[in-house]
């Protein structure tokens, strides 16, 4: 239990928690419940706002491209605040100390690389999804293809950890079945994207983000006040609770290759995200898109510090404290368990400063961030069946915006009901490794190839697709045969393969599968391609051209 | 986009300006992120206890506090840095350029 959300979460699968034993359900929350349904109510009419404005395509996709650089900085940062960042790093925090906040570090630093390599770029030549990009001046069918099933796959791993990981945390808040927790969060998420495309998908993860970093913001004041505002004090009781070992780098980071495997798979796993990439879409311009980084990497980050210091509040005022000791569990186990698990650290903290009222407003906060973050995934896997598979390959763009929307939300319904069936199908499985593969697969096969795409003049759509399809291979067959599948889901005793991040690797071999495969294409196809780099590198830089491509 | 455009731009000493200048700074500040976190997590994958140390004699707060928030600080600071310019030096370029590519 101790490690349950942790494993469940993102954050989870790099940290590589075993899964154990089951959640029980708690008594319903009411104050909870109503603060969450006055958001949803909220939501959804924010739902009804956005449908009247979302008439084409475009609408739909990039709501319209008139976000700004402050408010799309605000939903970016709210896609990576998810619920797993919150529970899961301040659990890591009162749990082991110093390594949470190792391991929140991780996955900051990929922003700022994002800014520098990709983001006006990916403004300047896109319209809807990465693949536009990647795609830009190569054969279309076979790059967008590999570009939407890389898209696909990523949604839908990361998909299942959302779901698996809202229902046993909604059973745990609210005290709702598993299977009425997980429809609960497709259904909404159905309505929110059917009707309000991108339009409402942001703002619900603005107001979310709004939400969550008050709510934070709040507990770490209200846990600095106690101590004067004085961190060698606050620092010091913990210490005097747990052991020094909590201010010290603990074992979450042990030999290099793990170090620097872990930090690519996380800086270019961010940079290969397709619901992160597509929020680059709903900005004006290049000028708007580098705000958007700007104002994200300064929200994750003071987040980060944040859950740094709930994480030690939480082991000063939960820690030890009856009120939210597991008795039962401290009868078998010993030491002092709290009541559902490290994950509820934060929970347990809201209450301890907050009262069951604030306790309500984080468990709602808590519940609105799952919502908001699977929308933004479901959106970005139905723009890639939408866009991508339907409007680019197999209608050769040869289909109105109209019919193209269409498309999209009839995938964003199927979607939505395989997430919930495979939420459901997955309950009682180790779901750990599947945000880990979702990061190692959007590193290994969509980074490389919009990378490439954007700087390197001789990329020929033969190198993109062998070294993109490698990379995707080497990922997911060396996550199967590494510690987090073949060990601790498959049960096997010893991995094939021996690092749990398998991106030092498997993103190797994609640069190098496209590289080789790219100067030995010697095709009229290649040669046209490598014709056409320096009009996409003008407008790469420059943003000419953009504008016209924005319009309809 | 036309070839005759491309063409215009490509020997539009501005815009080999921007390239240049814009990707060197790009790429400088790429390196300093990728130092400062790679040099952070090998610190600690070669000698944790270097960040274990406290701070002063008898005190409880260790070096691996300031330099973990340092770290998420210099993400910030970097972007901050990059968006100044770009905003600025670089948009004023490629208006330039614009300009000129519409035969102004």
């Amino acid at each position: 239990m101790k490690a349950l959300f942790l494993a469940l979460f993102s954050v989870a699968a790099f940290a590589g928690e075993a899964l154990s034993g089951a959640v029980e359900k708690q008594p319903l929350n009411m104050s909870a419940i109503i603060m969450f349904l006055i958001f949803v109510g909220a939501t959804l009419g924010i739902t009804y706002w956005a449908a009247k404005r979302t008439k084409t395509a475009k609408d739909f996709y990039t709501a319209g491209g008139g976000i700004t650089g402050f408010q799309n900085g605000m939903a970016i940062a709210g896609d990576y605040m998810s619920a797993a960042s919150f529970l899961g790093i301040s659990a890591l925090v009162y749990g082991k100390g110093y390594d949470g906040l190792i391991y929140s570090i991780g996955f900051l630093v990929g922003w700022p690389i994002i800014l520098f390599m990709v983001a006006e770029q990916l403004r300047n030549l896109g319209k809807y999804t990465f693949a536009d990009v990647a795609s830009y001046r190569l054969q279309q069918t076979p790059i967008r293809t590999l570009a939407a099933f890389g898209s696909i796959v990523t949604v839908i791993l990361y998909l299942i950890a959302q779901m698996v990981g809202a229902g046993k945390l909604i059973q745990l808040l609210f005290g709702l079945d598993y299977e009425i927790a997980v429809i609960l969060v497709g259904v909404l998420m159905i309505l929110y994207v059917t009707f309000g495309g991108m339009l409402a998908t942001t703002w619900v993860q603005i107001i979310k983000a709004f939400l969550l970093l008050s709510g934070a913001t709040f507990m770490a004041i209200a846990v600095m006040a106690h101590y004067n505002f004085n961190f060698e004090s606050l620092f010091s009781t913990a210490v005097s609770m747990k052991d020094s070992s909590i201010m010290a780098p603990g074992k979450l980071v042990s030999d290099p290759i793990s170090a620097i495997s872990l930090g690519i798979a996380l800086m270019f796993g961010t940079a290969g995200l397709p619901h992160i990439l597509m929020r680059f879409f709903t900005v004006s311009d290049a000028k708007e898109a580098r705000k958007s980084v700007f104002y994200a990497t300064g929200f994750i980050g003071y987040f980060y510090i944040l859950t740094f210091i709930i994480g030690f509040g939480a082991i000063v005022m939960v820690f030890q404290n009856p009120q939210y000791l597991d008795l039962a569990k401290q009868a078998v186990d010993g030491g002092y368990p709290i009541l559902g698990g490290d994950n509820m650290a934060a929970i347990h903290l809201s209450h301890a400063v907050g009262g069951d009222f604030f306790l309500g407003f984080i468990s709602a906060v808590a519940f609105a961030t799952i919502l908001a973050v699977v929308s933004g995934l479901t959106l970005a896997g139905a723009s890639a069946i939408s866009h991508d598979l339907y409007a680019s390959v197999i209608k050769k763009g040869k289909t109105d915006g109209l019919m193209e929307m269409k498309v999209s939300k009839i995938a964003t319904v199927i979607l939505g009901l395989v997430a919930i069936y495979l939420g459901i199908a997955f309950e009682e499985q180790n779901i750990a490794f599947m945000v880990g593969l979702a990061f190692a697969i959007a590193a290994s096969a969509n980074f490389p190839i919009l990378f490439l795409s954007m700087y390197w003049s001789k990329l020929t759509t033969r190198g993109a697709l062998i070294g993109g399809s490698l990379g995707l291979l080497t990922a997911a067959v060396l996550v199967v045969l590494g510690p987090t599948v073949w060990v601790d889901f498959l049960k096997n005793a010893e991995p094939i393969f021996p690092y749990k991040y398998p991106a030092l690797f498997s993103v190797s071999a994609a640069f190098i599968g496209i590289w080789f495969f790219s100067i030995t294409d010697k095709s009229d196809n290649a040669a046209r391609e490598k014709e056409g780099y320096e009009a996409q590198f003008i407008r790469s830089q420059t943003g000419i051209g953009a504008e016209g491509a924005v319009e309809h | 986009m036309k070839q005759e455009l491309v063409d215009r731009i490509k020997n539009d000493p501005d815009f080999h300006h921007l390239v240049s200048v814009r990707s060197k700074f790009a790429w400088t500040l790429t390196i300093v992120m990728l130092v400062i976190y790679f040099g952070f997590v090998l610190t600690i994958a070669f000698d944790p206890s270097i960040l274990g140390t406290p701070l002063s004699a008898g005190a409880v707060t260790t070096v691996g506090i300031p330099v973990g928030v340092g770290v998420i600080l210099s993400a910030f600071i970097l972007t901050g840095v990059y968006v100044r310019r770009a905003n600025g030096e670089f948009d004023e370029l490629t208006r330039r350029i614009k300009n000129k590519a519409k035969g102004e």
